[in-house]
Parts: structure tokens; sequence; C-alpha cells
């Protein structure tokens, strides 16, 4: 098997169109705590992935799951990361593409399905669909909070990451989300002032 | 080029600091004071304490460079993030000096202050870095012209955490140290780990550590906060270099005097092939240099700022500041 990535927290194997994903042992940390954080994230992961694919958004397909090894198997989606692509968008498709990440996003929040990480690395365009992966960090949570949590991460991302593109990109995004997810309103305003609570927040509504 | 020598102001909490570098980069002084903490930062007394000394500690900065107030050619306080009382002190300090001498006068980026002395004294590139201590926690990483905020606490700061948990533990202040040696002799039980994304929360941790003495010795919950929050700052810094694939991890701020999370970073770091960079302690923790030397770097770009506009600002975003002074 050939290894094709080297995550944070993962090692990717690809065979055959299958992805193997093995979390490594961390040894910056205790065996106790390493152990409990694979473990829950890789049972997370494969649940998160198959609930998501039912609501609506494309994920790889789970094959296996080993809460031994740490390892899932799924499939292989060969596509681009969004991250790596955005620059060569259009404004029209950049729009495109943001607001059907937030049609996405939305679906996920109808089923109370939080991704936990959404980041442009996260996302990968194949055929025009967008792929959803590394649900690891995720869980189900009703609560208001941790949806814009959700978003609030997002939204990081591209000021970070693509500063340049970030409020057209989150301005699509949003009414994408708008318009799949019926709660949004509260979930918008939760967004707003989780960022207030922030220690550097300076921006005013 | 002409030499620049620059008396910097920092007072953006407890402590108070003037240090006083050259534009080729020599620190001429460093002298910081601040008092003893009994029970948390009160911002209106520490400015009191920073007014106080703030004679004295600049004589005594220009007494060890050997310098007098003429020598000076430019003056940089630090402008923010911080307490707004301690801020307005130093800024009243710089901008009299900037006034009497009729110098030229700049309000610096705390944060940036930190890296940026890192990178002087420890002559590290392009690192990335976690920026911990009693109010602040980020981690940061220079692109395309800004020092961009990868990941940050979404509440309160880890050195907030720790401090205000040793504080409900009856251990004193400060509280880093000594939940430090007590973890030495901890086991480990399990404590709420907080990551989203590349961003972290410290509350809740906090709340169930002090809720755990009730059940559990002192040492294993001082054992089990460092493990955990130690974790979780290591692991978005993992992801932040994965993110960014830079090769220098740096860490900075008084939390960066842990030796357990030094060593969790060093671990981190040699896995991916980076370095790993700690300032010695005069240089980690806030100092009156590292503002000096960002006066200079900003200086040096081509910045200049009017009395007017050396406004404090107490949530000064890292993001803010245009970075002229790096390729």
């Amino acid at each position: 098997m050939e290894r094709i990535g080297k995550g944070a927290e993962a090692d990717i194997y690809l065979e055959d169109s299958t992805i193997l994903k093995e979390r490594i042992k961390k040894p910056y940390r205790i065996k106790e705590l390493d152990l409990n954080l694979r473990k829950t994230r890789t049972k997370r992961e494969a649940r998160l992935i198959s609930l998501a694919r039912r609501a609506g958004v494309p994920t790889p397909f789970i094959r296996d799951v080993d809460n031994q090894k740490m390892t899932l198997e799924m499939s292989y989606i060969e596509g681009e990361q969004i991250k790596k692509i955005i620059e060569k968008f259009s404004e029209e498709k950049r729009y495109k593409i943001f607001k059907d990440i937030g049609i996405l996003v939305g679906k996920l929040h109808s089923k109370d399905i939080i991704h936990g990480d959404l980041t442009t690395s996260n996302m990968i365009l194949k055929n025009d669909k967008i792929y959803f992966i590394d649900f690891g960090l995720g869980e189900i949570n009703n609560n208001i909070e941790a949806k814009g949590v959700d978003l609030l991460v997002f939204k990081k991302t591209l000021h970070a990451t693509h500063h340049k593109y970030e409020k057209e990109c989150f301005k699509a995004f949003l009414d994408g989300y708008t318009s799949e997810y019926k709660d949004h309103s509260e979930v918008i305003n939760r967004l707003h002032i989780i960022e207030r609570r922030g220690r550097y927040f300076t921006e005013r509504f | 080029m002409i030499r620049v020598i620059c008396l910097g102001i920092e007072g953006t909490a407890q402590k108070l600091g003037v240090g006083i570098v050259d534009s080729s980069g020599k620190i001429l002084a460093n002298i910081t004071k601040y008092q003893p903490l009994v029970a948390g930062i009160h911002p209106r007394e520490a400015a009191q304490h920073h007014a106080e000394h703030m004679k004295d500690v600049i004589k005594k900065s220009l007494q060890k460079s050997k310098l007098t107030l003429d020598d000076i050619t430019l003056v940089a306080f630090s402008k923010g993030p911080g307490l707004g009382p301690c801020l307005r002190v130093a800024a009243i300090a710089a901008r009299t000096i900037a006034l009497i001498k009729k110098i030229p006068i700049i309000g610096v980026n705390h944060c940036i202050a930190h890296i940026e002395i890192g990178r002087l004294i420890n002559r590290v590139e392009d690192p990335l870095t976690l920026y911990v201590s009693g109010g602040n926690t980020q981690v940061i990483a220079f692109d395309e012209g800004r020092y961009r905020v990868f990941g940050e606490t979404l509440d309160i700061a880890i050195g907030n955490c720790i401090d205000q948990f040793a504080r409900t533990a009856n251990l004193g202040s400060p509280g880093g140290p000594k939940v430090e040696k007590l973890a030495l002799n901890g086991k480990y039980i399990p404590l709420p780990y907080v990551v989203k994304g590349m961003d972290l929360s410290f509350s809740g941790i906090y709340t169930a550590a002090v809720d755990s003495l009730k059940h559990h010795k002192i040492e294993d919950v001082c054992f089990s906060l460092q493990e955990t929050a130690f974790s979780m700052l290591t692991e978005v810094t993992e992801r932040a270099l994965a993110h960014t694939e830079k090769d220098e991890v740096m860490l900075v701020g008084g939390v960066g005097a842990n030796k357990r999370l030094q060593e969790m970073l060093r671990t981190m770091s040699g896995e991916h092939g980076a370095t790993f960079t700690v300032p010695q302690p005069e240089f980690l923790g806030d100092n009156g240099a590292m503002i000096a030397w960002l006066g200079i770097l900003m200086y040096s770009s081509g910045e200049k700022q009017s009395i007017e506009e050396t406004n404090v600002k107490q949530r000064f975003r890292t993001d803010e500041v245009i970075v002229k002074w790096r390729e």
C-alpha cells in the first residue's frame, strides 16, 4: 500500500481506490489520553460519515472500521481539495461552490450533525460535486451553540487561509446555509454572539 | 544607515517593562518590574503600579545601557491587546517622552512583538508560533503580508485557566509553577478535551478541574489539567504546522516556561522534521525589549504615527497589522 498523505493526526494510504486512514499514536501525549482520543474519533468518524451520507451530503463510503488498529477503510474520492483550487475559480464559480458548501452544512445541521473541522482542506471537488471528509472532530449535537461554533470554525478558516475571498465566500456560504436550514437565523445570531465573546474580537454589530 | 536607538515600554498587563534596543538588534537594556499577584490582576491597581514605577524603570534601563534620554531616537509602546488602564499608562509615558524629546513614537502590537523578539534572539526565520500566556492563546504564522492567526482560544487564555484553577485550589500565585510541580507526582483522570477545528476552549476544563478536586488528589488534577490542556495546544499547533507547511516551531509567552509543554511541542515538531525553539526566560514573557525591537522594525519600514494615532487598543488583533518589514 502506498502512503499518500500524512495529516496532523492520521496517515493516509491508498490501494485500489480504497483509502486506509490510520490514526497514529502521538508520542507527545500520555497513553491513556492518546488511546481514548484515537478510539473515540475513529468510531465517531465512521458513524458521522454514514449519517452525513444519509442526510444527503456526499462523503466517502465507509468499508471497514477497526477499533483496535484505529483504522478506517473508505472509498477514494479522486478530486481536488477546495483549498488547492480556489485560486482558479471565477467569481461566479466561487459563489456557486461556496453556496453549495453552505447548503451541505445546512443539511448536516438539519440532522444535528456537527462536522467539527469545516475547512477547505476537508472539502473535495469531483465532477462539480463537493464531498465532505474528516469528521473526526464531529459530534451529534442539537445545540445552537455547537452549530454556531461549526460556522465560526469555517469563517475563521476563510479569514486565515483565503483572506482575499473571505467576505464574498462567507456570504455565498450563508446564502446556501440559509436556503437549506430552517433554524439558520438562530445559528447565525449565535455565531455573532460567540465571536463577540472571543478574546480578540474587534468588530461590533 | 543611521543608528536608531529605541526605548520600548511594555505595559499590557501585570508586568511593566522598559527595553532599549538599537537598529542592529543589539539589546542595550531590558528591565522588568511587577507586583507579585495575590488574587489575579486588578487592572486599576496594576496601572497604578506601572505609573508609580515608570520613572524608576526608565531610569534603570537608561543606566544599564549607559545612555541618557537625549540618546534615544525613537520611542515605542505596547498599544494592545491588554488591559485598558495598564495600556494607557504605557502610552502616556511614551507620548511624554516623544513630545519632550521631539522624537517619533510608534504603538506596536504586543503579540507580534513576542514573535519578532524570538526571531531576533533565537535566529528563527519563519516560525509557526504558539503564543501562550495569562491573557493570550494563539497559533500564528506569517502569510501574505500579515501574521495570520490559525488557531486561538474561543474563551479564556490557557494561563488564565491554570492561574484561576490554582487560586481556587489555594495553591497561591503565580499558579503555573505550582501546578507544574504538583503535576510531577500525579496520575491521569479524564477531563474535557475541547478542540474546534484549530481553535480551543479552556472554560470547560477549568470548571471540570475544579470539580475534580472534590474526589481526587490535587496532584492528579494538576497532572491531568496539564496533560489535557497541553495536548490540546500541541494538537492545534500540529494541525497548523501541517496546514502552513512551516519548518520551524516557536513557543512564546509566559506559559511557555512550562517544561512539560516544551517537551510536548519538541516531540511533535521532531516528528514533522521541524525545529523547535523557546526564547530564554528574559525574552519569553512580557518585556520592554520586544516592544522596542518591533518599534525599530516598523519605523525602518516607513511607519509613522502622529500623537493622535497613539490611542490604545484593548482588543488589538494580530492580523490587523500590515507587516511591511518582512517579505
